[in-house]
């Protein structure tokens, strides 16, 4: 492998805006992700060497290296995205239901969805302000409580079974954009641009992973199949940025917006192998890349389940930091995506052959 | 007639119009009755008047018929950092806030999106659910400086909920309170475009309704109507709502009963519904209406009011639901009281001695 190689780094650009318009815009609760594999694979059919979709819905595209030997690094982005499922009628187009995925309840009444395939639309509302009590105003959300109303004239186009999503918002706001599903819809367009823009250096196993939301199930029987050298998941983790109430330090941020791509070191599921920290914050530093380390705690990507395959897959998650994920409007910088991916490209273009050689 | 209707109503839906910033629902109703009515005013507080003149001899007695053109939002009281805090104007439900995408009448239009930070951020400790405004914000994406030079205390915020239908005759979305009467009164006014009308007519669009009812008070002081009919919205049956204090889309339209509505407008009402075979309840309101009526009740030397009401569900959110048949009853109930009005109709009023 040459010294120094020279690559175009990819940007972000008007196409790649509206693709993730158009990915966010589709829905793709959790077992159901076949949307999203079609505007993957109309992106990227021409271009890839091999394109499969494997027993449980991963899109599986591998460009090969162009050099003899290569690591073979798997790219991870679940295609999953939070959601509803409906459980039971209850009357004239109500419609009782469970969450699934971590969905943030308190963001579900007086919200608008789409339901099942047809994408018919139903809301779920709150017993008026004028005939409720201020305690039952102030009282928690219960799930149990609410009911999915798709009105009386579509409830037999609407069943139990059906998932439902929140309906789009994508919108350009200055340097941000809104839009629900950023989590994780922001990952699969980086991974398609670095599909499009494979570094010769690498086999490059992209994959595109179902129910990463209930326990990164795809992502675990991907790893198994694509059996790589490397991996690391693309994904978007919150940014809990805000100014405290009472003025003390918000310390509990997990990540920052503008700080740009968040590296992994630690979280519930996984620790990243550190070979894979300090190439990542090497390449940065080395590109001028803005870079940010996530606080370590909770949360889990798809490297959970991957870095567990086999005899043990070294792994490590880069996000874009994003707000409000699990909600009907996330929002995410535009230039941190661009950063992650610039970040991604060139330490997947630097990465040394022999990096698994050296010490942990 | 339904689709075109339904339409007209999403277009209705699409102005904004928070308490005391009717301007643009008022220019858009005003090209709408423009070519309905022989005369177009704006009342001193902004309340629209469109007046069908009567060929009865004068003086004319005058009929008002009221409908609130406000609704209910929110509005910027600090520009914290990148972040705004913000109150309501009219009564909101915290619970159905967060996660709302709405639109900022700064200096420029601004998008953004309500949020509700983490529990662990409270000052209190107290759970978010419990909690009024104070831990809701509305994040526009733009950096504090950025902000700070485009929006202030005082600026607008208001639902960005495009319209949308379920099915073919549910129609949904923010400020059904009170467009959906808006449509019924528009409606009437169609109805009655080619008819000759002994008495005048005043459709009003009125404004503040959601604060005080000050546009209605005082366009009844201007007006000085004979009688008045305030067209709002009532209760929808729905998940979580009482049944005894809803009626159900496409049950037809309610019909006040109480001190806010004479007895001899309560009964010509229900006379007409018969005849013209509308369905309709009888909407018990044992104190105030909480509507227009109210207001105009008690103006000048008191005017006998009635209230008309079409259900939709979910009020006071932005995914409110009205089923398009309730609002073509109430429009053509309207139509026909208008026209029934003749000399001989002032002495129903009257109170036994």
């Amino acid at each position: 492998m040459p010294a120094t190689q020279t690559t175009i780094i990819p940007t972000i650009g008007n196409h790649q805006f509206q693709l993730l318009e158009r990915l966010t815009d589709a829905c793709a609760v959790s077992g159901d992700e076949g949307a999203i594999r079609q505007i993957i694979m109309a992106e990227l059919a021409d271009i890839v060497d091999e394109a499969e979709t494997d027993p449980l819905g991963n899109l599986l595209l591998i460009r090969r290296s162009q050099q003899q030997h290569p690591l073979r690094v798997m790219l991870a982005a679940h295609m999953d995205e939070v959601g509803l499922m409906l459980t039971a009628r209850d009357g004239d187009g109500f419609f009782r239901f469970e969450t699934i995925g971590g969905v943030n309840k308190s963001y579900l009444p007086g919200k608008l969805f789409r339901v099942g395939a047809n994408r018919i639309p139903g809301v779920i509302g709150l017993n008026p302000f004028h005939l409720s009590e201020p305690s039952e105003r102030q009282n928690s959300i219960s799930i149990d409580s609410l009911r999915l109303d798709v009105g009386s004239e579509n409830a037999g186009r609407v069943n139990p079974g059906d998932r439902a999503a929140f309906a789009s918002c994508f919108t350009r706001m200055g340097p941000s954009l809104r839009a629900k599903a950023l989590d994780n819809r922001v990952g699969v367009a980086t991974l398609v641009e670095l599909v499009r823009h494979a570094p010769p250096n690498i086999d490059l196993l992209a994959a595109f992973t179902v129910q990463e939301e209930i326990g990164g199930r795809g992502a675990q029987v991907a790893a198994y199949r694509l059996n790589p050298d490397i991996a690391m998941a693309i994904d978007c983790t919150p940014a809990y940025d805000f100014p405290s109430e009472n003025g003390a330090k918000n310390t509990r941020y997990n990540s920052q917006l503008d700080a740009g791509p968040a590296i992994y070191i630690a979280d519930r599921a996984t620790l990243s192998d550190p070979r894979l920290v300090r190439h990542l914050i090497a390449s940065a530093e080395q590109a001028g890349i803005p870079y940010q380390l996530r606080q370590p705690g909770g949360g889990g990507t798809d490297a959970g389940t991957i870095h567990l395959q086999r005899s043990g897959i070294p792994s490590i998650s880069i996000s874009v930091p994003g707000r409000y994920a699990h909600t009907p409007a996330g929002l995410i910088r535009i230039k941190d995506w661009e950063n992650t991916l610039a970040l991604l490209h060139t330490a997947l273009s630097h990465l040394p052959s022999d990096l698994l050689a050296t010490p942990r | 007639m339904i689709n075109s209707l339904s339409s007209e109503l999403i277009q209705l839906l699409k102005p904004p119009g928070l308490p005391g910033y009717e301007n643009e629902i008022r220019s858009y109703l005003s090209t709408l009755w423009e070519p309905l009515t022989d005369v177009l005013e704006v009342s001193n507080l902004g309340s629209l008047h469109g007046v069908r003149l009567g060929r009865g001899p004068t003086p004319r007695p005058a009929l008002l018929l009221a409908a609130h053109m406000d609704v209910i939002g929110l509005m910027t009281t600090m520009v914290d950092d990148s972040f705004l805090h913000f109150t309501s104007l009219g009564g909101i439900d915290r619970r159905i806030l967060p996660g709302q995408a709405v639109m900022i009448h700064g200096r420029e239009l601004l998008p953004g999106v309500i949020i509700q930070l983490p529990d662990y951020l409270n000052n209190d400790r107290k759970p978010a659910s419990s909690r009024d405004f104070s831990n809701l914000r509305v994040d526009t994406g733009l950096p504090g400086r950025e902000l700070n030079r485009l929006v202030r205390s005082g600026d607008l915020i208001v639902f960005d909920q495009q319209p949308f239908m379920l099915g073919d005759h549910l129609v949904g979305g923010s400020g059904l309170d009170n467009r959906a009467s808006l449509a019924a009164l528009t409606l009437c006014l169609k109805i009655i475009q080619k008819s000759r009308l002994h008495w005048d007519l005043w459709a009003v669009a009125t404004v503040q309704e959601e604060i005080s009812g000050a546009g209605a008070v005082t366009s009844a002081f201007e007006i000085e109507p004979t009688l008045a009919v305030a067209i709002d919205v009532t209760y929808g049956s729905g998940p979580g709502s009482p049944a005894h204090k809803t009626f159900p889309l496409e049950g037809g339209v309610t019909l006040g009963w109480g001190p806010d509505v004479h007895p001899a407008l309560y009964s010509t009402f229900a006379e007409l519904a018969e005849q013209l075979e509308i369905p309709y309840e009888m909407e018990v309101m044992p104190g105030r209406s909480g509507t227009d009526a109210t207001v105009i009740q008690t103006s000048t030397t008191g005017v006998p009011t009635m209230v008309i009401s079409i259900p939709i569900r979910y009020m006071h959110s932005p995914v409110e639901i009205v089923h398009m048949h309730d609002i073509v009853r109430a429009g053509r109930l309207l139509a026909d009281f208008t026209t029934s009005l003749d000399a001989e109709f002032l002495p129903r009023l009257a109170w036994q001695p």
